[in-house]
C-alpha cells in the first residue's frame, strides 16, 4: 500500500496501464509538456513520449471525436477536458458517436472521457459544473465517481479497460485535499459495485463523489450527539448504479436520503428516488429525501458558493429530521 | 363529493402538539374556504385556524380542550351538501364507515388485505370488528403496513401502538417493539384496552401529560363560602408545566451583582425626547441592558447553551428572549440574532416585540429559539429576584429596579441610581466562576458605557 492523494492515484491508475497496454494513449489540452491543468498527466510525455501523450488542439470536439475514431480503430484512448464544463462542446459526439456506435454497427467504442468535476474550488459558474446528469440519461455511456484514492486508480483502470465509452468524474474538491491508501498491485474497483463506507440501521445516505466526506462527517456527528446511526452508501458507480447495494441499505433502514453535488432538478437522484420509490414502496418508513446544489449556476463569491452547494450541516440536518419521521 | 380532513396545524419547527380552545363552527354548519373554523393553543400561542377548504362541518374528532399531536386529524369537512346530509343524519359516523370515504393511503392498503368484514350487524357495534380498518387520519408508511400485514397485526391494534415519531407516526421502531413485546407475550395480541391503557404505555403521548403543579400536592381542598375558582387559561396551563419542568431539570443557582446605573440613566434622560421624535416609541433601559447581556455573551459564549443528553450545545446566535407579562399570562418573544444589532436596532426589535404581545400578534416563530432570556421584574419596583430558566437554556438574568442610594466611591459616600441583578444559572453545566464572570461582564458594559454615544 502506498498513501497517495487523489489525483495522485489517477495518475497513478493511467500510468500503470499505459505501461501495461500500448494501445492506451492521452489526448487533451496541454497535457503533454505541461502536464495538464491540474498536473494530473505530469511526466507522462518523458515517459510515453509524443505518440501516447497528445497536446491536442483547443477543440473539445476534436478531441472526443479524435478518441471515438482512434477506439473504433482498437486503440484506447484517454482524453481529458481541462474544466468537466467544457465538454459541451464535445458533447455530440460523446452522446451520439461514442454512446450509439456499438448500437449501431456491433463496434465497441473502449474510450476513457476524464472530467475534473464539480465546485467548493471558488471557480465561478464556468469552472464548477456537475455534468453527470447530462451523460447519465444517455444510454451507452458508464459513468463512474471515485471518492476515495483508492477508486480513483481503481475505477480509472476499469475504466481504461472497459469496452464501453467510459466517463470518469474527477471531483477537484478532492484532487489534493484527501489522501488514502492506495493497493500498489494492479488491482482494479469493479464498475457498477457501490461501498458501504459506514454502518448504521437507523437511515441510509447514498450518495458519491465529495459529498460522500460530508456525509461521514453528517453521520458521525449524529452519532456523537444523538446516537443516530447511519449507513453511508457511496455509489462509486453511476451508470449503471449499484442497485442491489441501493436496495439492501433501503430495506435495512427503511429511511433513504439522496446526496449529490449536482443540481437538485433531473440529477441522479432524482433517479434513484424514483427507483426506491417504485421498487421498494412496502420498505420504506419515510419519503425517500434528496439534496443537492441549489437550482443556480455555482457562484463565484464564496460565501454564495458555500450557499449552493451541499454541506455538512445541511446534511446533518436533513438524516435528523428523516431519523425523527 | 370529497371528504376533507382538518389536521392539527404544525405551528412552528418545534411545536409538537396543539390545544383545541374553541370550535367555531358546529357540525352541520357550512364554512368558507380560509372562514375562521377554530381557535388553537400551540406552545404560549393562540391561532386562530382558518379552514382549508369549503364545505359542511360534518365530524368533529378533536373536542374542546383535546391536546392532540400536531398532523392529527382533528375534524372533516364534506364539500358535498347531499352527502353530508347523509353523514350527519345517520348520527355520528361509526369509525368503520370512514375506511370507504377516506383518501388516506393506508385506509387503502389495508382495506387491499383484510378480509370482509363480517356482515353488518344491525346494532352499532360496541367494539369494531378486529380486522376493520380504522384509519382516523394517522399515517402509516409502507413500511409500517408491510410489517404489520407480516406479522399479521390488525388495524385496530396498530391503531393503539404509541408512536414516537413526528407527529405520533409510528415508525418501524415501534412496530418492531410492539411485535417483540407481543411474541413475548407482554401485550394481548386482540387489544381492546381503553384508551387510558394506551396512553399510560405511550411516554410524550399527548393524552397522559401531566396536570399542572407538583404531583404530590394532594391535600385536601377546603373552599370557603365565595371562594372562586377560575379555571387556568391555556398560556397560564402550559407557564405552570414549563415552571415545574424547568426547576425538575436544572440545579437552580443565583448570583447577585450590584450594577451602578448612573450613566445608563443619564443617558436615556439625555436621550428620551429626542428618541421619541424620530422612533415615534419610549426609549427604555431595556435595550440598554440587552446590548450589555450581548456583548457578555460574545465574551463567556458558553453562557449561550443548551444541554442535550450528556453534550452542551453551544449556540452560534444570540437570540434573546426578554419576558414579557401580558394579561394573557406571561409570555417571552424572542430578539433573533440580537449579535447583529445596534442599541438603535435592539430598542426597535424591543418595542416591536412588546407591542405585538400585546396586541396577541406574535407569530409562532417569534417565541422560538431563544438561547438566553432577560426577565425585567423591576418595572414592577421588584429590587431583587431568582428567575427561573427558560428550558431549554441555561441561565436567565433577572433585572432589579433602578433605585438611587447612597454608596461608597472613593472613600466619600455618593448618591447614585442602583440596580440588583441576578443570574439563576444551571449548574450542571455553568459553575460559579463562569456565572461571576460573565455576571461582571455585563456589570462592565454597563458602568463603562460610553456616556457621550449617539443611539445608533
Amino acid at each position: 500500500m502506498a498513501v497517495m492523494t487523489y489525483i495522485e492515484a489517477l495518475s497513478r491508475g493511467m500510468w500503470e496501464e499505459m505501461e501495461r497496454d500500448p494501445s492506451v494513449f492521452l489526448i487533451g489540452e496541454d497535457i503533454g509538456a505541461y502536464g495538464g491543468a491540474f498536473k494530473a498527466t505530469k511526466g507522462f510525455l518523458e515517459r510515453f513520449g509524443q505518440e501516447r501523450v497528445i497536446d491536442a488542439t483547443l477543440s473539445e470536439a476534436a478531441i472526443v471525436g479524435a478518441s471515438v475514431g482512434a477506439a473504433l480503430l482498437g486503440m484506447r484512448p484517454v482524453a481529458e477536458m481541462q474544466f468537466a464544463d467544457f465538454v459541451t462542446c464535445g458533447f455530440n459526439q460523446m452522446v451520439v458517436n461514442a454512446a450509439k456506435t456499438h448500437y449501431r454497427w456491433h463496434l465497441p467504442v473502449p474510450m476513457v472521457l476524464r472530467l475534473p468535476t464539480g465546485g467548493y474550488i471558488h471557480g465561478g459558474p464556468y469552472h464548477s459544473t456537475s455534468p453527470e446528469a447530462w451523460f447519465f440519461h444517455v444510454p451507452g455511456l458508464k459513468i463512474v465517481a471515485p471518492s476515495t484514492p483508492r477508486d480513483a486508480k481503481g475505477l480509472m483502470k476499469a475504466a481504461i479497460r472497459d469496452d464501453n465509452p467510459v466517463i470518469v468524474l474527477e471531483f477537484k474538491y478532492l484532487y489534493r485535499r484527501i489522501k488514502g491508501e492506495v493497493p500498489e498491485d494492479d488491482s482494479v474497483t469493479p464498475i457498477g459495485v457501490g461501498e458501504i463506507r459506514r454502518e448504521g440501521d437507523d437511515l441510509a445516505v447514498i450518495t458519491y463523489g465529495s459529498t460522500v466526506h460530508f456525509a461521514l462527517e453528517a453521520a458521525e456527528r449524529l452519532s456523537q450527539q444523538e446516537g443516530i446511526e447511519a449507513t453511508i452508501l457511496d455509489l462509486r458507480s453511476l451508470a449503471p448504479f449499484d442497485r442491489d447495494l441501493v436496495r439492501h441499505v433501503v430495506q435495512r433502514t427503511g429511511k433513504a436520503l439522496v446526496v449529490h453535488e449536482d443540481h437538485l432538478t433531473g440529477g441522479v437522484g432524482a433517479e434513484i428516488a424514483a427507483w426506491i420509490a417504485e421498487e421498494m414502496f412496502t420498505s420504506l418508513d419515510a419519503p425517500v429525501r434528496r439534496i443537492g446544489a441549489a437550482d443556480v449556476p455555482v457562484p463565484f463569491a464564496p460565501p454564495l458558493e458555500e450557499a449552493v452547494l451541499p454541506n455538512a450541516a445541511g446534511i446533518h440536518a436533513a438524516m435528523l429530521d428523516l431519523a425523527r419521521y | 363529493m370529497a371528504r376533507i380532513e382538518v389536521v392539527m396545524p404544525q405551528m412552528g419547527e418545534s411545536i409538537a402538539e396543539g390545544t383545541i380552545v374553541k370550535w367555531h363552527k358546529n357540525i352541520g354548519e357550512a364554512v368558507r374556504k380560509d372562514e375562521i373554523l377554530l381557535e388553537i393553543s400551540t406552545d404560549k400561542v393562540d391561532s386562530e385556524i382558518p379552514s382549508p377548504a369549503a364545505g359542511i362541518l360534518v365530524e368533529i374528532v378533536a373536542k374542546e380542550q383535546a391536546t392532540v399531536a400536531v398532523q392529527t386529524v382533528i375534524a372533516y369537512l364534506e364539500t358535498d351538501a347531499t352527502s353530508a346530509a347523509g353523514q350527519i343524519a345517520s348520527g355520528q359516523i361509526h369509525p368503520g364507515a370512514n375506511a370507504d370515504t377516506t383518501s388516506s393511503a393506508a385506509g387503502a392498503a389495508m382495506n387491499a388485505d383484510a378480509p370482509a368484514p363480517p356482515a353488518a350487524p344491525a346494532l352499532a357495534p360496541q367494539a369494531p370488528p378486529a380486522d376493520a380498518p380504522l384509519p382516523r387520519g394517522r399515517f402509516y408508511s409502507p413500511l409500517v403496513l408491510s410489517i404489520a400485514r407480516t406479522e399479521q397485526v390488525s388495524m385496530e391494534e396498530l391503531e393503539q401502538i404509541p408512536g414516537s415519531g413526528e407527529g405520533g407516526r409510528v415508525t418501524k421502531k415501534d412496530i418492531l417493539g410492539y411485535v417483540n413485546a407481543r411474541k413475548s407475550g407482554q401485550v394481548a395480541p386482540v387489544a381492546s384496552r381503553g384508551p387510558e391503557a394506551v396512553s399510560s404505555t405511550a411516554p410524550g403521548a399527548a393524552a397522559s401529560r401531566p396536570p399542572a403543579g407538583p404531583a404530590s400536592a394532594k391535600a385536601p381542598l377546603v373552599r370557603g363560602q365565595g371562594d372562586q375558582v377560575i379555571p387556568m387559561t391555556n398560556v397560564q396551563q402550559k407557564m405552570a408545566q414549563h415552571m415545574v419542568a424547568s426547576i425538575q431539570t436544572s440545579p437552580h443557582v443565583a448570583a447577585v451583582h450590584e450594577v451602578d446605573m448612573t450613566v445608563i440613566v443619564k443617558h436615556r434622560s439625555d436621550h428620551a425626547a429626542a428618541f421619541e421624535r424620530s422612533e415615534g416609541f419610549k426609549l427604555t433601559y431595556t435595550p440598554y441592558i440587552i446590548d450589555a447581556v450581548v456583548r457578555a455573551i460574545k465574551k463567556y459564549p458558553l453562557i449561550n447553551a443548551s444541554v442535550e443528553g450528556t453534550s452542551i450545545v453551544r449556540k452560534s446566535a444570540i437570540n434573546i428572549g426578554m419576558a414579557v407579562a401580558s394579561e394573557n399570562g406571561l409570555i417571552v418573544p424572542v430578539i433573533k440574532h440580537a449579535e447583529e444589532k445596534s442599541l438603535l436596532g435592539i430598542a426597535r426589535a424591543v418595542h416591536d416585540l412588546a407591542e405585538r404581545t400585546r396586541a396577541r400578534k406574535l407569530m409562532p416563530e417569534d417565541i422560538q429559539g431563544g438561547t438566553f432570556t432577560i426577565s425585567n421584574y423591576g418595572v414592577f419596583g421588584t429590587v431583587f429576584g431568582t428567575p427561573i430558566i427558560n428550558q431549554p437554556q441555561i441561565a436567565i438574568l433577572g433585572t432589579g429596579a433602578i433605585v438611587k442610594r447612597p454608596v461608597v466611591i472613593n472613600d466619600a459616600i455618593a448618591i447614585r441610581s442602583i440596580a440588583y441583578f441576578t443570574m439563576s444559572f444551571d449548574h450542571r453545566v455553568v459553575d460559579g466562576m463562569l456565572g461571576g464572570m460573565f455576571m461582571d461582564s455585563i456589570v462592565k458594559n454597563l458602568e463603562g458605557f460610553d456616556a457621550g454615544s449617539e443611539i445608533k
